[in-house]
């Protein structure tokens, strides 16, 4: 059934001598924003990461289209059409803005639609585009880190905590460039920020110190003042 | 949102203070020192060929380091094998090397040379297979293994060739020295710079205009990044890593000619003065192994002619105040 | 922190093969060290009884700094050299009496201090491999500097000295019916034996101490660092405190080793102390004996004195052996018995890292 686009099932990770994972079980349907909250440490980014193939999961199955890659190279998953956008960003400095998005190319040739539709979402990449990466603020680092990861057409975008230090008017506006992303591809993005993410997920999945404490539709949980106060508690850092 | 100050876009005083001219502004406060041009020139042209040697040397071992966070202790053996390759086939092609033939005598050299380059990516291979991979992640076991790899191969060398050093031929054709006036200059030694040139720009060129060496320069960075992007930098390492062996051989090969005597223990005694200009130059780094290279040729022979006493010690204190300056080095592009 | 599930027998029952093998080896060679003098009276055996004395101490002292800390650094020869050429020099200019010794010895302790706080706190700020790379331009440094600084080190043929009358031959412990030095077994009882017994009881005393210090809470804090510093770091132990305090340990013992060397050779010299050979050897002599056991060291110094000797004399005859085969000759030439060394400790850096001290307690389910 590929009624899914990717699931875990069961995943457990350790690092080194620790248990990080204790049995992750999740399904990303395909197409839309779906997001995974949880506080610091509760396993947001060692979930991405094992999804990638960074970290390898010591017990249970991740499937993608349909595909076992529990067990796969990053590089491979890379190419089945998964980008990822690490919490760091993961830009290289010392390349130019260019040549850092030219590396996100398949062949090394540019898509000019795609490039021109990527300066439309994001006019500072245009601007500095023959400058070095690592002269970039913050906040443009950041777009040239999503800007990477959709100019070549992916199957799913898995994104970790874009709103970090970022100001309220960048988050804002990136909240209608995700929207636009999500039409022709998934997101699977980790967030502290429940304001950000109510206002972007479809599909909302809660992880607390290594498990799936709650999943449901997005709707559902920002209805649910009860829920989410509970679940508050429980894992969440709210901000404004 | 306001942009940083970048050096892309810094004014002309700024700019100058770029680590790019401490060999130049090392050269201008020599000659303060030292006076006599003619002494100068050859001091400088001396300087600049030993650091080009050392930077064949040492710049692949700084990009194997900074790829893929592998310290490679045994990369010394490569230099020695390489002077002595050079040294066996110019000593078997002696009789092309003569004064009548000048033409067999560059294809002498440049067969010399090419020995030492190719049993360079050879043996290189070899080595990264066998004794580096094995121990990827370890940082511990690498410098172990590779030290031992140095040791078994000094010992090699010695079963090979004996424990005696051996003198090397130098090309006729290299031979001498071009004279101006009061200032003379060792042919060498020019063609050890032009060849250090070519290997530079070759590098620089093939690092900035080509894929690969997009994918080099970004993975020196983050290499996880690189293989989140889709590619497979486990196999571009062993590339690097031939061309790296393939350089260091090549240093060897032109060391042998530039000292005409060689021993056995070549390798463990370039091997610090090669460890001190990645140190200075930072890791990872082709242009700041240049710079390094070059400031502690230039440093060497400055120092051997004004405080003889000091000159050894010379190039330890250069690494120390560059240290002090800049911890990580002069370029750094690795996270180091 | 692993839950131990051990089985309730005697303790005698849990001591496995490998512990016994082990603890009978380190017993032979303790005997073998303590009745050297009469179990092997020629000169070339007290030279080498010595040397194992000394380099067990000092290679013990290295195993302390890599294998609890798991840092290699290439400068400890420097340690060894500075509480060398500290005795060395306090001999010579106040005198062959205790009080320079002493002194001789508390300077390059002092010294020795010092630079291990400079190192070790360089330690945290970079990389392991950076660091590496340092120290080995540090040592190769100290060595330069030792070779020029001629008037104060004797440069690079470095200095001797006199030691106090009751270490010398002269001195006579006993003496026989006619007047002369009486021999024992064939051991002459003359200062010469004062002093290996000396150097004998004092390498044991630093053994005893590195044993005690490892087996302390400091030690059992050195081990959870090493295991993962991040964590240590957040339960609250201050790592650097912990590193620093271990280099300068390290430092000061290899100082003291370099100060009874000193004394037994009656030499300070740059090629006695801060070679990088010697570097190299104290390195090979940890890892094959077992890092991160000091034990270890015991057996692997004797391991490879033993092999400098007997490896080669093995080696002769497969030259002899190995004559009519062209090139075959050459490796088993008795100067190249390094070469096979180097592949012993290649093959057991991978599949042995543990050393032989290790592997001889793992077995047992060890720790």
């Amino acid at each position: 059934m590929t009624e899914h686009l990717l699931r875990l099932d069961d995943v457990r990770t350790d690092i080194g001598h620790y248990h990080i994972l204790h049995g992750v079980s999740l399904v990303i349907p395909e197409g839309g924003v779906h997001v995974l909250l949880g506080r610091n440490g509760a396993g947001k980014t060692t979930t991405l990461r094992t999804i990638m193939g960074l970290w390898r999961a010591a017990r249970g199955a991740i499937i993608f289209d349909n595909r076992d890659i529990t067990g796969s190279h990053t590089a491979d998953i890379a190419r089945l059409g998964v980008a990822y956008v690490p919490e760091n960003m993961g830009i290289f400095s010392t390349l130019t803005v260019l040549e850092n998005l030219r590396l996100a190319t398949a062949t090394g040739a540019f898509n000019n639609e795609r490039l021109d539709r990527a300066y439309d979402l994001f006019p500072a990449i245009r601007q500095f585009r023959d400058k070095r990466a690592g002269t970039l603020s913050g906040g443009q680092k950041q777009m040239l880190a999503i800007a990477r990861a959709i100019i070549e057409r992916r199957r799913l975008i898995l994104i970790d905590e874009p709103t970090k230090g970022l100001s309220p008017a960048i988050i804002r506006a990136m909240i209608g460039v995700f929207r636009e992303i999500a039409l022709e591809t998934t997101i699977l993005l980790v967030e502290q920020n429940f304001l950000f993410a109510r206002s972007l997920g479809d599909s909302v999945a809660v992880i607390d110190d290594g498990r799936i404490a709650h999943s449901g539709a997005m709707a559902s949980l920002a209805a649910d003042s009860g829920l989410q106060t509970r679940l508050l508690s429980l894992s969440l850092d709210a901000h404004g | 949102m306001a942009e940083a100050p970048t050096s892309d876009s810094l004014p002309w005083y700024r700019a100058l203070a770029n680590v790019n001219w401490l060999p130049a502004a090392l050269a201008l406060a020599a000659f303060a020192a030292i006076g006599s041009p003619a002494t100068w020139v050859t001091l400088t042209v001396a300087g600049l060929a030993m650091g080009m040697m050392i930077f064949l040397m040492a710049s692949g071992l700084s990009l194997v380091f900074g790829l893929m966070d592998v310290l490679n202790f045994g990369h010394s053996a490569f230099v020695t094998f390489g002077a002595f390759i050079a040294a066996t086939v110019l000593a078997r092609l002696a009789g092309w090397n003569t004064a009548d033939t000048p033409f067999l005598s560059v294809v002498a050299l440049l067969l010399a040379i090419g020995a030492a380059a190719l049993f360079g990516l050879v043996a290189g291979w070899f080595f990264e297979r066998v004794i580096i991979r094995p121990v990827y992640q370890d940082h511990l076991r690498q410098i172990l293994v590779t030290i031992g790899a140095l040791i078994v191969a000094q010992e090699l060398v010695m079963v090979f060739w004996g424990g005696s050093p051996v003198s090397v031929p130098r090309p006729l054709i290299l031979s001498g020295s071009l004279v101006f006036g009061d200032i003379s200059i060792e042919i060498y030694r020019i063609f050890a710079v032009i060849l250090g040139l070519i290997v530079y720009v070759g590098m620089h060129l093939g690092l900035n205009r080509t894929r690969i060496g997009l994918l080099v320069r970004a993975g020196v960075e983050n290499r996880e990044m690189v293989e989140a992007l889709g590619f497979r930098i486990d196999r571009l390492f062993i590339g690097v890593f031939m061309v790296g062996s393939a350089l260091a051989a090549l240093g060897g090969a032109m060391w042998a000619g530039y000292e005409t005597l060689i021993a056995p223990d070549l390798g463990s005694e370039v091997l610090v003065l090669v460890f001190i200009v990645v140190i200075i130059g930072g890791l990872g780094s082709v242009e700041g192994s240049l710079i390094g290279a070059l400031l502690v040729g230039l440093t060497n022979n400055y120092v051997a002619f004004l405080m003889p006493k000091l000159a050894l010690a010379s190039t330890m204190i250069l690494m120390v105040l560059v240290l002090i300056w800049r911890p990580l080095g002069l370029k750094p592009a690795a996270k180091g | 922190m692993a839950d131990l599930n051990l089985p309730s027998e005697p303790a005698i029952a849990r001591l496995g093969t490998g512990r016994v093998v082990l603890n009978s080896l380190l017993i032979v060679i303790g005997l073998g060290l303590l009745f050297a003098p009469f179990l092997f009276p020629d000169v070339r055996s007290q030279e080498v009884a010595a040397r194992i004395c000394v380099f067990i101490v000092l290679a013990a002292s290295y195993d302390l700094l890599i294998g609890y800390t798991g840092i290699v650094s290439f400068a400890h020869t420097t340690f060894f050299g500075l509480g060398s050429y500290g005795v060395a020099i306090a001999l010579k200019s106040v005198g062959p009496n205790w009080p320079a010794i002493i002194l001789g010895a508390a300077s390059g302790v002092a010294l020795s201090i010092v630079l291990a706080v400079m190192i070790g706190l360089l330690s945290l700020r970079v990389k392991s491999i950076f660091f590496a790379m340092v120290t080995l331009a540090v040592g190769s440094l100290t060595l330069v500097v030792a070779s020029q600084l001629s008037g104060i080190t004797g440069g690079e043929d470095g200095m001797t000295f006199q030691v106090p009358h009751f270490f010398s031959p002269a001195f006579r412990l006993a003496a026989n019916a006619s007047g002369g030095t009486l021999r024992l077994l064939g051991a002459r009882m003359d200062g010469k034996l004062l002093l290996y017994y000396f150097v004998l009881a004092s390498a044991a005393i630093l053994l005893f101490l590195m044993l005690r210090i490892v087996a302390s809470p400091l030690g059992t804090v050195l081990k959870a660092i090493r295991e993962n510093d991040t964590r240590a770091e957040a339960i609250g132990y201050r790592v650097v405190v912990y590193r620093t305090a271990i280099f300068c340990i390290a430092a000061v013992i290899a100082a003291l080793a370099g100060t009874l060397w000193a004394l037994w050779l009656q030499y300070a010299g740059p090629q006695a102390t801060l070679s990088f050979s010697i570097m190299i050897d104290i390195l090979l002599m940890v890892v094959i004996g077992g890092m991160g056991t000091i034990l270890g060291s015991v057996i692997g110094v004797v391991l490879m004195t033993l092999a400098q000797f007997y490896l080669q004399d093995l080696m002769k005859l497969a030259t002899a052996a190995t004559r009519a085969i062209p090139g075959l000759p050459q490796v088993f030439n008795p100067d190249r018995w390094l070469l096979w060394l180097g592949l012993v400790f290649i093959l057991l850096v991978y599949f042995s890292p543990a050393g032989i001290v290790g592997t001889l307690t793992k077995r047992d389910g060890g720790r």
